[in-house]
């Protein structure tokens, strides 16, 4: 498919469109729910961060969308649009055509991402080469410009390095100049500044959402760090054991969480100026769990301070409370908020 | 008369002798350039800066893992070299950053916690698993997990054994390299929280050595900044929180993402990468980086200046 075909200005509901995605894996002891009737929607332009601890399902959300899971893994969805695609129904080759053309994703570890045998110019090249009818000699500008816009000098001489030759925080650039040679529409960030030091962290996420912005793109931002998230998210999605447990804009969510897990976590990091230095912080007792088999009635229910009895039994429906503001939770936002300040004390 | 210092360290210097490649000998790497520092009984001194600027090489030196090239060490007053190993661990001990691989896998967590009373020979065998279940109860781990193996517990479990095995010769000096840096953020509180607590209660000196700032500032009472194997600044926390005085030390602060949302990502003024540690720039260390550099910082290496505000080594404050 060819990009001319499409038009970026269309007047478009959302960019994608994602309706109750699980994946399930089979393992030793059963199936493994990784991703749960997840939905949610992107807009052009706009950055959803999927936030939540180790094991919650958000990378393996990714992967579903961009068709790269494991072979064993099954993916089912009611529908998974890009536009107005149904990925569900395209061939392997069709969406090769799709993923790093229209759709990219920046992954968390440049190193085994970039491939050690081959030169940064070569890899990037050939991310244009494979998507679109140009020279060498064209894609190689369009390397220069790329590499030049995410911060590295001499740009002309890195192209003929291999990865091994930068350092961490500069091969994470190259991985975003990467993404960005076919001008995509979406990116999917997965842990992009995990393995780098605070102060590359800062510098590569700064970037990242200048070019964002600067190409129109909209990007899907996968983190565990709350931090992160506020400084860079329009919307979050919060995810607990392969479920989205609430969502909304990053104000709402950080500013009135109403799930007691969202706002467990935020009790949990230390901010500089606001937590008490030496006092206990909040934490969440107990540990997540593995969604393995039958699984019933909510998931945090063992963790939770506002436990009820029916909790453990019921399955609980993503309320709506209008504007994209959703969560999981049997307690009517009244009663949370009350009983939340009585605990933050 | 001031207290005598629980841990010195008297000008450092360790240097690694790294091949440059066939035939072309060796080269010098000055991991640890001249780090004086001094931990007092009860403190919690913050050890931060980027990777490859010497931390965890400060750390294994304390924990006599590897002698100094130059300096000197010293216990409550005393040389530590020469010192035997095992001296030397009943009063420090350290905890690791990857529960994953500083637990033996196929020892049971009876047989981790309870090895170094094995080395040390110390009590009756017979009273070892009393011990360990003490120990067990303090960390915060159900008795059950006794015969269990590492494999067969969460991370923040196996950083519990962790702790567990450092405390169990009662030692005065802890040394956190990184403790919660591999754990989930819910996982991370309950650790760091237990770090608190086991402070309060058994009185214990932390040497923390964290990249997380907000870990930091949240534990420590002090903090020692490291940039290319030199200590740039050194505060109390508040007041290096509140005043940073070293550039670097501005720039670190301002690359902290708290939860705030709307605040945006900071613009970092850092201008070029870290530096090869093999070339390190002449002058400041830190001038190719710096956005105040002045044509001295190139020449002259900073002046050290250790006041009521603390230390620092920077032009700026000449």
């Amino acid at each position: 498919m060819k990009k001319s075909n499409w038009d970026k200005s269309k007047n478009l509901n959302s960019l994608l469109e994602v309706r109750d995605l699980s994946v399930d894996i089979p393992v030793a002891a059963g199936e493994l729910h990784a991703v749960r009737s997840v939905s949610f929607t992107v807009q052009p332009s706009e950055t959803l961060c999927l936030v939540g601890e180790s094991g919650c399902g958000k990378s393996m959300t990714a992967l579903a969308i961009m068709n790269l899971l494991p072979r064993v893994a099954k993916r089912s969805a009611k529908f998974l649009t890009f536009f107005d695609m149904n990925l569900m129904g395209l061939s392997e080759r069709e969406m090769a055509d799709i993923r790093g053309d229209r759709m990219t994703m920046i992954f968390q570890e440049p190193m085994t991402s970039l491939n050690p045998s081959y030169t940064i110019g070569n890899q990037l090249e050939e991310a244009m080469m494979r998507h679109r009818q140009v020279s060498r000699t064209e894609a190689r500008q369009r390397a220069i410009f790329l590499l030049e816009k995410v911060g590295i000098t001499a740009a002309r001489r890195r192209l003929r390095q291999y990865p091994h030759q930068l350092s961490g925080g500069l091969r994470q650039r190259v991985m975003i100049a990467m993404a960005l040679m076919c001008d995509p529409e979406l990116i999917i960030a997965d842990e992009p500044t995990t393995a780098l030091d605070v102060t590359i962290q800062a510098q590569i996420l700064h970037l990242l959402s200048g070019l964002r912005r600067e190409f129109h793109m909209a990007m899907i931002l996968i983190t565990h760090d709350l931090g992160i998230v506020a400084r860079v998210a329009d919307r979050v999605a919060i995810m607990y054991a392969g479920q989205i447990v609430e969502t909304g804009t990053v104000r709402e969510v950080f500013e009135r969480p109403m799930h007691p897990y969202t706002s467990g976590l935020l009790a949990c990091i230390p901010v500089p100026g606001k937590t008490k230095r030496g006092e206990f912080l909040g934490s969440i007792p107990g540990m997540v769990p593995t969604p393995i088999g039958e699984v019933r009635g909510c998931s945090f229910y063992n963790r939770c301070n506002y436990v009820q009895p029916s909790c453990k039994d019921i399955d609980i429906a993503l309320r709506e409370l209008g504007d994209g503001r959703a969560y999981r939770c049997v307690l009517e936002p009244e009663a949370y908020r009350a009983s939340a300040k009585v605990v933050r004390l | 008369m001031k207290a005598i210092p629980s841990l010195e360290l008297r000008d450092i210097h360790r240097t690694f002798m790294i091949s440059r490649g066939f035939l072309k000998g060796r080269q010098p790497l000055y991991a640890v350039n001249g780090v004086s520092l001094a931990v007092h009984k009860g403190e919690v001194l913050g050890l931060v800066g980027e990777s490859g600027c010497g931390k965890t090489t400060v750390a294994r030196m304390l924990l006599g893992l590897l002698p100094p090239s130059q300096g000197e060490i010293l216990i409550d007053g005393r040389g530590m070299v020469g010192e035997n190993r095992r001296t030397v661990a009943r009063k420090i001990q350290p905890i690791f950053q990857d529960p994953y691989s500083s637990l033996n896998p196929r020892k049971t967590v009876g047989s981790i916690i309870s090895l170094p009373l094995r080395v040390h020979r110390i009590g009756d065998p017979s009273s070892w698993p009393n011990k360990v279940e003490e120990i067990l109860d303090l960390v915060g781990l159900p008795k059950r997990v006794f015969h269990s193996y590492p494999g067969q517990l969460s991370g923040g479990q196996r950083q519990r054994v962790a702790i567990a095995r450092a405390l169990i010769m009662r030692p005065e000096v802890v040394i956190c390299d990184e403790p919660t840096s591999s754990l989930d953020v819910s996982v991370q509180a309950q650790i760091l929280n237990l770090l608190i607590a086991l402070r309060k209660e058994l009185g214990l000196t932390y040497i923390l050595i964290s990249h997380n700032l907000a870990v930091v500032e949240h534990l420590a009472t002090r903090v020692a900044v490291m940039y290319l194997g030199r200590i740039v600044e050194e505060a109390e926390t508040d007041r290096l929180f509140r005043k940073p005085r070293h550039p670097y030390t501005k720039a670190l602060l301002e690359s902290v993402l708290t939860p705030e949302p709307g605040r945006g990502v900071p613009e970092i003024h850092l201008g070029a990468g870290f530096p090869n540690p093999l070339e390190p720039p002449p002058g400041c260390t830190f001038h190719p980086r710096c956005v105040f550099a002045k044509p001295e910082c190139s020449r002259e290496g900073p002046p050290a200046r250790r006041g009521e505000e603390g230390y620092v080594a920077c032009h700026l404050y000449s």
